[in-house]
């Protein structure tokens, strides 16, 4: 008696301990084969999951040695619109009111309807590059610009953006220049370029391979450029061609090592449907830039035309220069962008 | 019902301090006068004073606060200050469960007169010269910690939807100080306030002798002590209430059922305890020791003999030892700054000149018609200029230079390769431009004439304001480059002789 309560005692685990979480109580034996097979067949089961999802994610990811994925980057639409029967090529308008100038202009080389079907999603791309007052001459014209945003709505565009990629700080320039203020009241969508408004491109020219475009140019259906005259201490001028460097984000200053066969390039590469060239008022010293008022000389002539090369010819004479001195114009006449000799095109000059 | 008046007063100083931070982009900053917390900051107003001889009108409004204090006390710490509300609502980290823990915890320590040396060695450096509060006054560490730290890894994050991608140089170091400060909550609740902060402190001594202040209603008081259980200031109000640690958070009155408590007009001096814990003699050697240190630092880090050429001040800084005279590094200056140029000095302007700003024209210049870090600055350490005076008007008026523009010879396209660039003379914004090219032939290696444009810097015309550097097209270290040579807030930085200055 004595000995079998000693026994208890040294071998009966204390009821607390087991409900603790101690080793289950002895009396499920029978049922221990099933419980075991179907634990065992659930950690095999989730074990093989563990190891196919494991096999699969690497697979997925494998990548070949020393070779980058590769990438299909999109291209620009090709923005033209086919020639106009009857209309006129070239345009010149002189006025004091720079928005009639522009209206006339461009009803003089077939309307706005000619170029911009309803529904259409249009881009809208002026100067902006500088902190600069609209009397400084740096920026676009935002009467000019404004007037373009117009007659786009009017011609019941889908979608109408006015965007550039600025030098100085966008947000400055975007205000300072007028422009974004001008847009918006006659109803364009303004975009300021910031990190995530950029695509890679195919830019497929001779010299520029991949490019970052702002969206907008990448997305739209129509492009217009709305350029204004400035003398340029590199390429010698800015107008309509050279203001497709402000479609580019990243490192476009690189572009300054061959600035003729990059302009050219950039503008093979937009194809744009119209070019509204603002010469309001012209910067004729310390471009591209500007600052000081001597350096600003008022033309209030407007120009417009499908041939970029004929306009920048045509912007080239009001500063003083021969198109045969501007490396780009001769470049892009040879890439057969157009023709520096306007006045063969079919021309119209207007007055007050 | 005393507690929720004080809780909507924090809350709306809190949301209109944050206002204050978010307007301050060029894009909202309209006439805002976004600095309004530190204006009212008396520490402000008195270092900087100090330090420079005159109170910047600005600052004047620290004295309805001082004349508030001394009526009613140290309530700015409970009631106004954004950084002692941010404390407040982090306080739960390190409090203890239980009420009478919590009373334990919020009892009176030897460490807590800290403060008062701190604010001793802040006085003594502002008589000799240097103004250092901005490293701990709360309104300046809040400020930094937000636009230099947490606001640029958020936005950064959201791919720059709020003012774009922002960097700071070293902001880390900010960040971890920003980030360490709230964290001591963990040690008890309002380590930071009741330990550290020299505002309190100054706020403290100011409410010795407050007109209006709490005081136990004698013979209510059973010595539960159950009112020291959410004491802010760690006043024990459980005996003689400590005037100049209590904030005024009532949460004492609101505790005692008994009524024991009450906040009134002229209560009997012997009901509270009006000293410090810091005695005289560490008054004085805690002064003194912020007095020497300044001759201490720039035995190290001169002021001018041997300026740093990355030292770039923005435009209408002070000369240099005014500027620290009057610099809070509070960071408003590089919130503003529409480029995100100016940067947190770590070293370039000495140990004093930790986190004022500088241009740093690699990450972005100083845009040419912008004035915003003058009109944001609480001190005047940058004077407001107005745009004509910064943009001058050659030859008759010159402009204000920070610095200007050297080419590196051997990294600039056109100068060490002979490849056409001259990025910096097209974005060169004055008029004329101070970046100019001359045409010269070269011969190439092969004996090849190849004709192009060499860029050439005008002394006279250069601004030193950057954004050459900034769009050089060579990458890291750019072909052209800025230093603080040649600006024009001391005649010791001119190198030409033109304009007479020797």
């Amino acid at each position: 008696m004595s000995e079998g309560e000693t026994m208890d005692h040294g071998q009966t685990v204390p009821e607390e301990r087991l409900r603790r979480g101690g080793s289950p109580p002895a009396g499920g034996n029978s049922q221990e084969p099933i419980d075991g097979n179907r634990r065992a067949a659930l950690r095999i089961g989730a074990t093989a999951a563990m190891a196919v999802g494991t096999v699969a994610l690497g697979l997925g990811l494998r990548a070949p040695e020393g070779r980058a994925k590769k990438r299909n980057l999109p291209k620009l639409k090709d923005h033209r619109v086919a020639k106009i029967a009857g209309a006129n090529e070239f345009v010149i308008v002189r006025g004091p009111d720079p928005a009639s100038n522009v209206r006339r202009a461009v009803e003089a080389v077939g309307g706005m309807g000619a170029f911009v079907k309803p529904g259409e999603r249009v881009v809208i791309k002026p100067n902006i590059g500088w902190n600069r007052l609209p009397e400084q001459a740096a920026n676009t014209n935002p009467d000019v610009v404004a007037e373009v945003v117009r007659l786009v709505a009017a011609a019941r565009a889908g979608k109408i953006w006015v965007a550039d990629v600025s030098v100085n700080t966008a947000e400055q320039c975007f205000v300072r220049s007028g422009i974004e203020k001008a847009a918006q009241a006659a109803g364009a969508t303004v975009v300021r370029p910031d990190a995530t408004a950029f695509r890679e491109v195919d830019v497929a020219g001779k010299l520029l391979k991949v490019g970052d475009v702002l969206f907008p140019f990448v997305d739209a259906d129509r492009v217009i450029n709305v350029p204004l005259v400035k003398q340029h201490g590199l390429s010698g001028a800015t107008m309509a061609m050279k203001n497709w460097y402000g479609v580019l984000g990243g490192q476009r200053v690189k572009l300054h090592q061959d600035i003729h066969l990059s302009i050219v390039d950039l503008a093979a590469m937009v194809k744009p449907t119209l070019t509204v060239l603002d010469a309001t008022r012209i910067l004729l010293a310390n471009g591209p830039t500007g600052g000081s008022l001597a350096d600003v000389k008022r033309m209030d002539t407007v120009a417009v035309s499908t041939d970029e090369v004929a306009l920048d010819a045509f912007g080239a004479a009001l500063l003083g220069l021969r198109p045969s001195e501007l490396g780009f114009i001769v470049e892009g006449m040879k890439a057969g962008l157009g023709t520096p000799k306007w006045q063969d095109l079919k021309t119209v000059e207007l007055g007050a | 019902m005393f507690s929720w008046l004080r809780r909507a007063y924090q809350a709306v100083f809190l949301a209109f301090f944050l206002f204050l931070v978010f307007v301050s982009t060029s894009q909202y900053i309209r006439g805002y006068d976004v600095q309004w917390f530190l204006e009212l900051d008396p520490l402000v107003a008195l270092t900087t004073t100090l330090a420079s001889h005159a109170l910047h009108h600005t600052l004047l409004w620290a004295l309805p606060l001082i004349v508030l204090t001394l009526v009613f006390g140290r309530f700015f710490c409970s009631w106004i200050c954004p950084m002692g509300t941010l404390h407040h609502m982090l306080g739960f980290l390190g409090r203890k469960r239980k009420v009478l823990d919590r009373v334990k915890q919020n009892a009176p320590r030897p460490s807590h007169k800290i403060k008062y040396a701190i604010l001793a060695v802040m006085l003594g450096l502002a008589a000799a010269g240097s103004t250092q509060i901005g490293l701990l006054d709360p309104i300046a560490s809040t400020w930094r910690g937000l636009s230099v730290s947490l606001l640029p890894a958020a936005s950064n994050t959201a791919y720059g939807l709020y003012q774009g991608e922002r960097h700071f140089q070293w902001g880390t170091f900010v960040t971890i100080y920003f980030l360490a400060a709230l964290a001591l909550n963990f040690v008890y609740p309002r380590f930071y306030c009741r330990v550290l902060c020299p505002l309190g402190a100054l706020l403290g001594l100011l409410s010795k002798f407050a007109l209006f202040r709490i005081a136990k209603e004698p013979g209510k008081c059973n010595d539960c002590e159950v009112c020291g259980a959410d004491c802010q200031g760690a006043a024990d109000p459980q005996g003689k209430v400590r005037a100049t640690e209590c904030m005024v958070c009532l949460n004492c009155i609101q505790g005692c059922k008994r009524g024991g408590l009450a906040y009134r007009f002229l209560p009997e001096l012997r009901l509270s305890k009006t000293t410090t814990d810091l005695s005289r003699r560490k008054w004085i050697t805690a002064g003194v020791a912020g007095v020497v240190s300044v001759p201490l630092a720039r035995a190290s880090d001169g002021v001018d003999p041997r300026p740093n050429p990355a030292r770039i001040r923005p435009p209408g800084a002070l000369e240099e030892s005014e500027f620290l005279a009057k610099c809070l590094k509070c960071g408003a200056c590089m919130k503003v700054c529409p480029t995100g140029g100016l940067q947190p000095a770590l070293h370039e302007a000495g140990i004093e000149g930790l986190w004022t700003p500088i241009l740093v024209p690699r990450i972005g210049y100083c845009e040419h018609s912008c004035t915003l870090c003058g009109q944001v600055c609480p001190t005047g350490a940058i004077a407001q200029l107005k745009l004509a005076d910064k943009v001058g008007n050659m030859p008759d008026k010159p402009p204000v230079r920070i610095g200007s523009a050297f080419f590196d010879k051997g990294r600039c396209l056109p100068w060490g390769y002979n490849i056409e660039c001259i990025v910096c003379e097209e974005v060169c914004p004055t008029s004329p431009k101070a970046i100019y090219f001359k045409l010269e032939t070269v011969t190439d290696r092969n004996g090849q004439e190849k004709t192009l444009k060499f860029p050439h810097v005008d002394l006279d015309h250069c601004t030193g304001c950057g954004i050459c550097e900034t769009r050089c097209p060579v990458v890291d270290r750019a072909g052209i480059r800025v230093s603080a040579a040649n600006e024009s807030r001391t005649s010791r930085s001119s190198i030409s002789l033109s304009g007479g200055k020797i």
